[in-house]
Order: structure tokens, then sequence, then C-alpha cells
């Protein structure tokens, strides 16, 4: 074998194991027991992949790009290793977006070199560049929005057909690409348009649907990435790719599912705008002193924490762990239920709790806890809102009817710590608030259980 | 390289779409972000495809879009190991020591 033979036969006898170490890898992810090890293994697939690149033949520019990896490893460990915890959402958008933005580099260079290409090799070249373009601003806008950076969801009216407009646009373009035709302004018209497209689709979309999002963006990255593993003739991409995307949209469609909405509502109805605020909440709001609310959980048996969004705003995470244990040391049953799309990305509450400390066997899922409220004596709400509004149960004609929620309001009691009177995200009502065995704790979720604390503590 | 007939990439294509649907399919919801986050990670292997469209670029704009590639895919490789790692690393059972 020549010395050229056994260096090819090294290359992809390392990227089949890559292949395999990344599956591997996934595969234990989806154990809470064994997930610590699944990373690793597909850490190490990733590094042999990465150092056996260095041997491809026919490279040059390695000065550039040894650089580059540098420079872009460096930042990412740097910001990776220092952001809070509740901050991931958008730290993963913006890794995410990184991805689908190499993809689409891969599928310029490859077209700008041209160089009389078969139809179907432009074609896959262009479609990934399509899908990595948008997934690229996309993933950006949605870590602006998730940041702060962004603090209005622009809506125009037509913003659909403008959407549209520039798909077909950009996908016109693509198309005579393929045909042959079509020289540099074309691709780069192209790769523009795309972008654009990933801005206007992305800017209409509210915080509470971001784990939707920010989960197809991870999906379309994926799959951008597998398309450009087909132009560079390249099985390591490809699987890695496609195995991405696959699960990525499954995973998109349990989250647009969780809100009993299809994937096509979340992207273009542009939730706030439909949102009739519904019929008049009957009754009236209900406040109790911190010291009330903490005696009351003393004393129970069983109390059960629904966390949302407003936890990790207010980081109240540990001050959640330590009310936890000390109700724990009285012989009080607690347990944490979890809605599906609470937070701001998929399992963002059982994230910022497992931060905290909370062993992962007190936290249930939507289906494992709901028939448990009933024999609950409190249910503690913590900044969730929507999740747990009982007429997604019981009126049609509100926008979330139909989605399936947390039974807070069949607990025997139901304390809610909530920051003011106001709506949720989708600005209905929440009917839970009104109800005769529902008290409202007003205050920052951090403070207000801090309070809790101290009064158990002096009981 | 190995050129990969139009069909047998085909073939790839459709069993690893399986794959990655049977791998994820029974994840619990409290892996959903570790998991996100993981496959985030694993599309991080376009790192590769950057370097060889980086090592093959042969103008002045190739060369600069394939650094920026580069380094875009470095990003999106290093940063989603280090915070698939982070957060995996705190999940841990009641029953375990330590905890």
């Amino acid at each position: 074998m020549s010395a050229a033979a056994a260096g090819n036969l090294a290359i992809q006898v390392s990227y089949y194991v890559a292949a395999f170490l990344f599956i591997m890898g996934l595969k234990r992810m989806s154990s809470p027991v064994t997930a610590a090890s699944g990373i690793r293994w597909a850490g190490l697939g990733m590094l042999v992949a990465t150092l056996i690149t260095f041997a491809y033949p026919g490279m040059g520019n390695y000065l550039l790009m040894t650089t580059a990896i540098f420079i872009g490893g460096v930042l990412a460990w740097w910001t990776g290793k220092r952001v809070p915890m509740t901050d991931m959402p958008q730290m993963i958008a913006l890794y995410n977006g990184m991805g689908g933005g190499a993809a689409a580099t891969i599928s310029a260079i490859e077209l700008l070199k041209g160089g009389g290409h078969s139809e179907v090799f432009v074609a896959l070249a262009v479609l990934g560049g399509l899908i990595g373009s948008v997934s690229f601003s996309g993933s950006l806008i949605a870590f602006g929005k998730l940041q702060g950076l962004i603090r209005r969801s622009i809506r125009f009216r037509g913003q659909n057909i403008v959407n549209l407009l520039i798909l077909l646009a950009a996908a016109g373009i693509g198309a005579s690409l393929i045909a042959g035709n079509g020289g540099q302004q074309s691709i780069v018209a192209m790769f523009l348009l795309a972008l654009l497209l990933g801005l206007t689709m992305t800017l209409p979309i509210g915080g509470a649907d971001m784990p939707v999002v920010i989960s197809l963006y991870n999906a379309l990255t994926g799959l951008a990435v597998g398309f450009e593993g087909f132009v560079l003739n390249n099985a390591a991409m490809i699987i890695a790719g496609t195995v991405v995307g696959s699960a990525g949209s499954l995973l998109t469609q349990l989250m647009a599912k969780a809100m009993n909405r299809s994937l096509a509502n979340v992207l273009f109805s542009g939730f706030g705008e439909t949102a009739v605020a519904g019929g008049e909440a009957r009754g009236s709001l209900k406040p109790i002193e911190a010291a009330d609310a903490a005696i009351m959980m003393a004393f129970a048996q069983k109390v059960i924490i629904v966390p949302g969004y407003g936890m990790a705003v207010a980081q109240a995470q540990h001050k959640v762990w330590e009310l936890t244990q000390l109700l724990t040391e009285r012989g009080v049953q607690v347990k944490f239920a979890i809605h599906p799309v609470a937070g701001r990305m998929p399992g963002h509450m059982n994230v910022l709790l497992a931060e905290a400390g909370v062993p992962y066997d007190l936290i249930y899922d939507l289906d494992e806890i709901n028939a448990e409220f009933e024999t609950a004596d409190v249910a503690l709400v913590i900044g969730a809102n929507d999740v747990v509004n009982p007429v997604a149960r019981s009126d049609p004609s509100s926008p979330i009817y139909g989605m399936p929620i947390l039974n807070a309001d069949k607990a025997k009691n139901c304390i809610v710590i909530k920051r003011g009177q106001g709506a949720g995200f989708s600005g209905i009502e929440n009917e839970l608030f009104y109800l005769d065995n529902t008290r409202m704790l007003y205050g920052d979720g951090q403070a207000m259980v801090n309070e809790l604390i101290q009064t158990i503590k002096e009981l | 390289m190995i050129e990969l007939s139009a069909f047998a990439a085909l073939y790839i294509f459709m069993l690893a779409a399986f794959t990655g649907y049977e791998v994820i399919a029974r994840v619990p919801a409290i892996l959903h972000t570790p998991l996100m986050s993981g496959s985030n990670f694993v599309h991080g292997i376009v790192l590769v495809g950057a370097m060889v469209a980086l090592g093959q670029a042969d103008s002045v704009l190739t060369q600069c879009i394939g650094f920026a590639g580069v380094v875009l895919a470095a990003g999106n490789a290093v940063g989603g190991y280090v915070v698939t790692e982070r957060m995996l690393e705190m999940f841990r059972s009641s029953k375990e020591p330590g905890s």
C-alpha cells in the first residue's frame, strides 16, 4: 500500500470511528445515569475527526486554519465556561447559529469555486447553504431576544407573504444556479436573501415560543451539515448532520405538541396578535402573607412545586432547593412538576433545578405527576402562568385551549408566587389565580422563597 | 478519497435519519436540554468540512469565507461541548453519595 493510500485509509477509519462515537454518545445521553459519559464519547469522536482532517490530501492554508480554530475555540471555551445556567438557552442558540453559518460558508466556497459540477452537487450545496444561512441569522435573532438585546417582537401585516416572497426569490436564484446559470453576484444575492429570511422569520416570534424555535434551528443546522457532507463526500458529516436533523425535528415536534400547536402555528401566527383576552375572570385575587404561606406548607403532607420562567428570571432555584430541604426535614413530601415548555428551551427548568442540586428523581414530567395534584396539600407555583391555566381545559374559545397543563388547580391549596398582577405571555387571564383555593404571594421569586424559608426555620 | 456513490449516500442518509429518531424517541423530558445541547455539539462536525473547504480554497475571497467558516465551526464544536458537559455534570440522583 502506498503512503497516500494508507493515509486515506486512516482518514476513513477515523471518520467511521467518529460517527460511531457520536451515535453511541447521543444514545448514552438519553438516560440520566449514563448522560455525562455520553458527551465525552461524542467529544472524543470530534477530537479524532478534527485531528485526522489535518492529514486530508490536497490541502493548504494550514496557518489560517489553525489560527481560525484557535480563535473560535478559545472564544467559545471562555464564554461556555462563564455563562450562568439561566443564560443557557441563548448560548445554545448562539453556538447552533455558528454551526449553521459554517455550513453556509462551505456551500459558498464550493459554489464560488465553480468548475462544472453535476446538478445534484450544486443542488445539495444550494440547499445546505440556504438552510444553514437561515439557521445562522435566525439563531442570532433568537440569541438577541433571549439575551434581552431585542426586546420587541416585530410584526407587521403581510409578514408571512413577505417571508414567502423572500424564500421564493432565494429559491429561484438557487434553481438558476443548479441549472448552470448565474455567477458570483447571484451566489451572493442568494445568501443575502437567505440571511434576511432568517431575520424576518424569527423577529415576530415571542419569548415563550423559543423552546420550539431553538430546537427547530438545531435540527436545521444538522440538516445543512448533512447536505454539505454530501457535497464534500464526507460520510461522518452526512451521518452526524442527519442524525441531529432527525432527532432535532422530533424534539421540535414534542415541544409544539406540548403547547397543542402546530409548528406552522408557532412560526407564522404571531401569537400575541391573535390572542383576544378571554372572558373576564370571575372572583377576586386573594393575596397571602409569606408567613401564612410558609405555615401552610410546613404543616402539609405533600407539596408539589411548579416552576416556570419566572423562577429563572428571579434566579430563585437555589432558594427553592433550600426550601425543599427544610420541608423534607420536617417530613413533608416535596415533588417538582415540570411542564415540557416551561422556560425558554426544552428542559430549561430541569437544568436550573439540577444546578441548584435538586436530585432528578424528585422531578416529574406532566404525565407522571398530573394525577397526584389531587392528593397534594399545597401546589406552589413559582413564576409559571399559562402552563397552569385551567382555561386550557375548560374554554374552547381560549387561544391556549387544548394545551396540556399541570393541574395545580386540583391541589387542596394553591400558592402562586408572582411579581405583580398581569397576564401571562399569551395575554390571557389565568383563572387559577381567581379560584377559591388559590392565594397570591406577590413579590420577587427569590425574595419570597427566602421569606418562606425564614419563617419555617423559626417554627 | 473513497467516492461515495449517490445511492450509497442516500442509504446513509435514510439510515442515519432513522437512527436519530430512535435514539431520541424515548428520552425523558429532564434530559431535553442536555440532549439538544449535545446534538448541537454533534453537528459541530461541520468543523471537519469547514477545514477541508478552507484547505482547498485558492482565492483570497474563498480563503476569507473559509476562515470565517472555521472560526464559526470551531465555536460550535467547542462551545457545544463545554455547555453540554457543564449541564450533564449537574444531574445527579438523590441516592448517589456526595449529592
